[in-house]
């Protein structure tokens, strides 16, 4: 019933691996995907060069600083990233580990 | 008040589920799973603040159905998520597992309203036997998780009922209200909550059972069990410290273990830990202002995790698959499951303009507020762990990623519109809290929407998107599982188990040989001395007769001088 509302049905079901000489959905494109990585890319620069012309009301002091929430994600989730391999080293098993 | 006419809300879906099965018969199925929810909702939202239902039992004066506004915010979202689960569920085959769910949900309900530990205990293991019967009704693979499922709610229920027991033989009154650790009995209600709301050391049973339930049923499992345990919190142990340890725990863990899982409902079981954590962690900051977002947040939470886990519960029952190395690029094919799954996960990582941003502020605020730095730079840390582990990571490879070549339709109408009502509840209160607010125990004295909360929260997210994308090497899924707790009862556990079993037939078998040669052994003698060859068998020869006969006489004659 719902699938009149699709606009993109290109393929039916077996697709290929995205290599189809263009014939792939737009999204996929690398022209596309660099656009996007552009896109992407000023509106970080926008958004931290958005904290000059916001008041601070920080609760702590560091956190009212340039650019915290920018500096601070990225490095709360390299460390999350690096921390949960490590941890994997150790904890990582095959995904049959449970089925006798 | 006219008390004796009230129908309890819980009762009115617990009902519902319980005569399922007959309204299935007759075709009405549909019709109840869309009603009883919503007559449930229209009462939560008429009834007044209050007591509306008392009754006497074993001596006590127990409070079945009392209203107050923390209440009220947690009946009316439970109300909203058994509609919205039974709109998504409407082709559910197992009617068992939506006639559980609505148990479930009632007795979830029953809990929210009840005005005393006893109805509160009753409805709590009520909820327990419905949720396990919803993980159990997804078949046989589902079989060994349920049972540990189970194992663990009965620990949680034998603690709860202690504390209750002892409460009320300690104290005489069964109220339930705010207390503190000061006693043991008020010890074992606090780790009966914990064991609910997914705090470590047993955190696993959350991860371990939630994904093994059907499509559908996962969409109610995220829902009750754990908010009501954050319910009970904050009902009964508000601004408790350990809380906050506790709280910030599993924050981390839920997001450490999300970033290592490669089954996509998996990641969302993971994140509702995290997320909880969050809840956890402002019922033990204990402002009003934590307990209000602790409480705005298990709001928001409910509605969003099930937009989740409704659109991965799309793509597992059109694609039959469920990790994230067999699925992407689903998003050609299902573009309404995506989107309404981006925007669910954009609401979990409380991007702006959406319902995750005006409620799991209020919690980080409270802590800013109290000059609780370390929590403040951890629960800043975890928002945007948050956007990582969930926010891009589930529909980047659910529905982008690489093609998988699976080209599934969209799922049927009834499920998109479930989808839909979440989507619109998790926009519409983003950009309009105010109604929430409204709803919640303490009056609200907080603005979202600063130019400098945006940017910053803006910042945060978008940097860790970038993280992201520059870590993606790092993140690239693989068929692994991660171990957990679980590992102790599941390995150890099961070898102590054997070890036992194998050592009970040796000790029972040991036991019966022992007894059958005792008795060959015994047999073996009386016959040796009665059978035809023993010696008492034989027939003897007068003169031996005559000779025992003198000899016994003379014995009697000799004793009876003597």
């Amino acid at each position: 019933m719902s699938l009149d509302n699709i606009p993109d049905t290109p393929h039916s079901v077996g697709g290929t691996n995205g290599d189809d000489n263009g014939a792939d959905h737009w999204l996929v494109r690398p022209d596309t995907i660099r656009k996007l990585w552009i896109a992407f890319i000023t509106t970080l620069i926008l958004l931290v060069l958005a904290d000059l012309f916001v008041e601070h009301h920080p609760h702590f002091g560091i956190d009212g600083t340039f650019g915290f929430g920018a500096w601070y994600g990225f490095a709360s989730c390299v460390v999350l990233v690096l921390g949960a391999k490590a941890l994997g080293f150790f904890l990582k098993r095959p995904d049959t580990y449970y089925d006798n | 008040m006219t008390t004796s006419l009230i129908i309890p809300p819980a009762m009115v879906l617990i009902l519902a589920g319980l005569t399922l099965p007959l309204f299935a018969r007759l075709g009405l199925r549909s019709v109840v799973l869309v009603v009883a929810p919503l007559v449930t909702l229209w009462q939560v939202l008429t009834l007044t603040d209050g007591i509306h239902l008392a009754g006497a039992f074993l001596g006590q004066e127990l409070i079945l159905l009392k209203m107050d506004p923390l209440s009220r915010v947690f009946a009316s979202v439970f109300s909203i998520m058994a509609f919205a689960g039974g709109l998504f569920a409407l082709h559910q085959k197992s009617t068992l597992e939506l006639s559980a769910a609505y148990l479930y949900a009632g007795s979830a309900i029953g809990v929210a309203l009840a005005g005393d530990l006893i109805t509160m205990f009753v409805f709590w293991e009520v909820m327990a036997i419905g949720s396990t019967i919803v993980v159990l009704s997804a078949g046989k693979s589902a079989l060994g998780s349920g049972l540990r499922y189970a194992a663990i709610h009965m620990l949680g229920g034998v603690l709860l009922m202690a504390g209750v027991a002892g409460e009320i033989a300690s104290t005489g009154s069964v109220t339930f209200d705010a207390m503190d650790l000061s006693t043991v009995p008020r010890m074992l209600i606090f780790a009966g909550f914990l064991v609910n709301v997914g705090a470590p050391p047993l955190s696993a049973w959350l991860a371990d059972a939630y994904p093994e339930a059907s499509w559908s049923g996962m969409v109610f499992l995220s829902a009750f069990t754990t908010k009501t345990a954050v319910y009970v919190l904050i009902r009964g142990f508000p601004g408790t410290e350990i809380l906050i340890p506790i709280g910030l725990f599993m924050v981390f863990y839920g997001i450490v273990y999300a970033i290592l899982e490669n089954d996509m409902r998996r990641i969302l079981a993971y994140s509702i830990v995290n997320q909880v954590g969050f809840m956890v962690t402002g019922i033990g900051i204990g402002t009003e202002m934590a307990l209000n977002g602790a409480t705005a947040h298990a709001f928001t939470h409910i509605i969003y995790k099930a937009l989740l886990l409704m659109s991965a519960g799309s793509v597992l029952l059109m694609t039959g698959k469920r990790k994230c190395t067999d699925l992407g690029g689903l998003f050609r094919t299902m573009p309404l499951t995506c989107a309404f799954g981006i925007v669910g996960a954009l609401a979990i990582s409380s991007f702006p303009w959406t319902s995750g941003f005006i409620s799991k502020s209020m919690i980080s605020d409270a802590a800013g507020s109290e000059h609780l730095a370390i929590v403040w730079f951890l629960l800043a840390a975890a928002s945007a762990g948050v956007f990582l582990h969930a926010g891009i990571k589930f529909p980047w490879f659910v529905f982008f990623q690489k093609d998988s070549g699976l080209r599934p339709p969209e799922p049927p109408l009834n499920m998109l519109v479930a989808m839909g009502i979440m989507a619109a509840f998790c926009i519409g209160l983003g950009i309009y809290p105010k109604p929430l607010y409204d709803m919640l125990p303490y009056p609200v004295d907080y603005v979202p929407y600063t130019g400098a909360h945006v940017v910053y929260q803006l910042q945060l997210l978008l940097f860790s998107g970038l993280a992201f994308f520059l870590l993606l090497g790092l993140l690239k899924r693989t068929m692994t599982i991660t171990l957990d707790v679980d590992w102790f009862w599941r390995r150890p556990g099961k070898a102590i188990a054997r070890f036992l079993d194998r050592f009970g037939v040796y000790t029972w078998e040991w036991l019966a040989d022992a007894i059958v040669k005792g008795a060959t052994k015994a047999h073996d003698a009386l016959y040796r001395n009665y059978g035809p060859q023993g010696i008492f068998g034989r027939t003897w020869p007068t003169g031996t007769m005559a000779f025992w006969t003198t000899v016994t006489l003379g014995a009697v004659v000799i004793l009876s001088y003597l």
